[in-house]
């Protein structure tokens, strides 16, 4: 547990030290979702319909930046080696580095909700209930992709890799998200997005517990 | 010697297949609703249970190599991946075949056909994770770990793909036939079965020879190599 | 005098891709010795001090340090051995007082900036102690990494190369902090290229050759051959 604490104390200095690259990942999902709206034209009842799938895309793409630039501290002086042979457990420096990059991964979702609404017209009134779906979404997101990013900051092809492993894998996360914040934006009359952030939950149970277990396997010889 | 066992089982397998599916292709009556493009169902059912068989068996490889790291588990994997991913493949072009001449479209998003598309990718990555790995060690446990990973997470696909497509259409590709026409089903089954088992044997060899040349050969027997003082260094 | 042995290899041999980097290597290493190991380029000298420290397996033999097969406790050894290798192990974006008070807290040790000023000071970084590692030379990385190994306070000290990067002053530094190990009964086991500095320090050594171990005995009583055969270059002391 102090593994746990320390390593996530750790991570969010690095982020914070690391804050220009956070604006810049910013920048280039709000891009991509300026790109989606030139793909389908000025049509906004077309624009609003797809709104949260664009979102969800975006996030996605702008997820690999994120993941991927999470373990470059780690592996330029094998930073990360020199904490487990304190001995630091590896499964507390995982949870650490995954709830970091959750935390970096939802703030960028909320930051993406105002680029939304005015590129798609696309708004809810239903915050609460869209920061929870985007707090469940990017949970689903880090676990599996914290470990990916472990795998791959290690060898070359690296920006290849990680999203061509991560993405088939969050497929689940994808269909969830876009159809939940779908529902926030389009009305929800038979009341479905309590099934789909149930998905979203289930997910990530799955994938924080596994990810917790295999890590140790993916750094250590 | 060393080759007859899976040799034999493709040969067995080919001939299964060929049996099957003539008799499914040419000689069972044409179904009544849905005509002759329902023939492929004698290949497709067949190929589907197989496809699922071969990536469980990928993930048993998976657990125990992490269990055992024994080598043989880790070629063993890598074939059967390849496999899965195959006939997972094959399984999308039937679909395809089927869907275009039923629905005008080539792809219907049926969940199961979905998710294999989903898993094609999901394992082929794997695969290509293992291209890029140079050492064997760390090549077998990540792809053990992602092999592990990846297939939890199919029912969970299955299921996000099920609900999703459930809001929008009804139809998915009819996956039994009636009871009069099991027999060429069967017969498929094996005769893929047998194919793939065979394919897969021979190929986790290829993967095991593979992996010999790339490790170094195993040392003789230990022998001193110490000039000076011995090596226990003795007390102080 | 019978002293407990910290650091028993037996047989550990270790492979990468198609070589073997060590074979068979044997050797025990008594409480509070100063070992250095030396060997050419290439001969397994990290390769190692990095079986020793448990960062990465031994293909075959065992390795117990201080009584605990490393295999079987793993973070007991870990707990006991502190290794500097040949990369740092820090965080660039952060400042040398950071990478410490990050590692104070895996160690359970007192992360504050009281405690651990001292600690720089003690490597000649206390004015530096704000600053990010990005902006320190080679030689002042080192020096914090040479601060960080201090801080584990282990029983087992493993370096690979400390006198590298360092400038004059620096290797006087570095044998001052030998002498202070020394002091404090930590077992040292150091690889170098400094043949004469270490012989006069040390008191056995280790020689590897090809990754067999060429030779295990006193320092001083390393053969000529092998320190003629470019293992090393005698330099001034």
């Amino acid at each position: 547990m102090k593994d746990l604490l320390a390593a996530l104390r750790k991570d969010l200095l690095l982020q914070w030290r690391g804050r220009a690259q956070v604006i810049a990942i910013f920048g280039f999902g709000a891009a991509a979702l300026l790109l989606f709206s030139f793909a389908i034209g000025p049509d906004s009842a077309a624009l609003r319909q797809h709104a949260a799938g664009f979102l969800w895309l975006g996030l996605l793409l702008a997820s690999t930046l994120a993941l991927a630039e999470s373990f470059e501290r780690e592996m330029e002086e094998q930073a990360l080696e020199g904490l487990l042979l304190l001995p630091a457990s590896a499964r507390g420096l995982y949870y650490g580095k995954a709830l970091a990059n959750w935390a970096h991964l939802a703030l960028l979702g909320v930051a993406f909700v105002p680029v939304m609404v005015v590129l798609y017209d696309a708004g809810t009134l239903r915050l609460l209930s869209l920061l929870w779906v985007i707090l469940l979404g990017t949970a689903g997101l880090s676990a599996p992709g914290t470990l990916y990013a472990a795998m791959t900051s290690q060898i070359r092809g690296r920006q290849t890799l990680l999203p061509l492993l991560l993405f088939p894998l969050v497929v689940p996360v994808l269909l969830a998200a876009v159809k939940a914040t779908s529902l926030l934006i389009l009305g929800d009359p038979m009341g479905q997005l309590r099934s789909w952030t149930t998905l979203l939950a289930a997910f990530g149970v799955i994938h924080w517990a596994i990810g917790g277990l295999l890590f140790g396997r993916v750094v250590e010889d | 010697m060393r080759s007859t066992g899976p040799k034999a089982l493709i040969a067995l397998g080919s001939a299964f297949l060929l049996a099957g599916s003539f008799w499914g292709l040419a000689k069972a009556p044409a179904e009544v609703f849905m005509g002759e493009v329902q023939r492929i169902m004698y290949v497709h059912v067949p190929t589907a249970w197989n496809a699922m068989l071969a990536l469980t068996f990928a993930f048993v490889c998976a657990l125990c190599f992490l269990l055992t790291n024994a080598w043989k588990w880790d070629s063993r994997l890598e074939a059967a991946m390849e496999m899965g991913v195959v006939l997972s493949l094959l399984l999308c072009v039937q679909g395809a075949i089927w869907a275009k001449p039923t629905w005008g479209v080539w792809w219907d998003w049926d969940p199961r056909l979905t998710t294999t598309a989903v898993m094609v990718f999901a394992f082929g990555g794997i695969l290509a994770l293992r291209a890029f790995v140079d050492d064997p060690a760390r090549r077998a446990v990540w792809s053990a770990v992602a092999c592990i990973i990846a297939f939890v997470d199919v029912p969970i696909v299955y299921f996000s793909v099920k609900w999703w497509n459930s809001l929008h259409q009804a139809q998915s590709t009819p996956q039994t036939v009636s009871s009069a026409f099991h027999w060429p089903l069967r017969i498929n089954a094996f005769g893929i079965l047998f194919l793939w088992t065979g394919l897969v044997t021979l190929r986790s060899k290829v993967a095991a020879l593979r992996l010999r040349s790339e490790l170094a050969p195993p040392l003789p027997e230990s022998r001193p190599a110490v000039t000076g003082s011995s090596a226990a260094g003795g007390a102080s | 005098m019978s002293r407990m042995i910290a650091v028993a290899a037996a047989g550990i041999c270790r492979r990468y891709g198609r070589r073997w980097a060590l074979t068979d290597v044997s050797f025990e290493i008594p409480e509070g010795a100063l070992v250095m190991l030396t060997g050419r380029n290439g001969s397994g000298k990290s390769t190692l001090l990095r079986v020793l420290a448990t960062a990465i397996r031994a293909d075959r033999g065992t390795v117990r340090v201080l009584g605990h097969d490393v295999r079987v406790d793993r973070d007991q050894a870990r707990r006991n051995i502190a290794l500097l290798g040949h990369r740092t192990h820090l965080y660039e974006p952060l400042t040398a007082l950071e990478n410490l008070a990050v590692r104070a807290r895996f160690l359970g040790a007192d992360p504050s900036r009281a405690a651990l000023l001292p600690r720089l000071e003690e490597v000649g970084l206390g004015d530096r102690a704000d600053d990010p590692v990005q902006a320190f030379s080679a030689g002042m990385r080192q020096r914090l990494a040479l601060a960080s190994v201090l801080q584990q306070q282990a029983r087992v000290v493993l370096l690979d190369e400390p006198y590298g990067h360092l400038d004059p002053p620096g290797f006087l530094f570095v044998d001052d902090l030998l002498r202070l190990l020394r002091q404090g009964g930590a077992t040292v086991l150091m690889a170098t290229h400094l043949l004469n500095r270490a012989r006069n320090l040390c008191d056995r050594g280790l020689v590897l050759e090809a990754g067999r171990l060429a030779y295990a005995g006193p320092a001083a009583q390393i053969p000529e051959p092998v320190l003629a055969d470019g293992a090393g270059f005698a330099e001034g002391a």
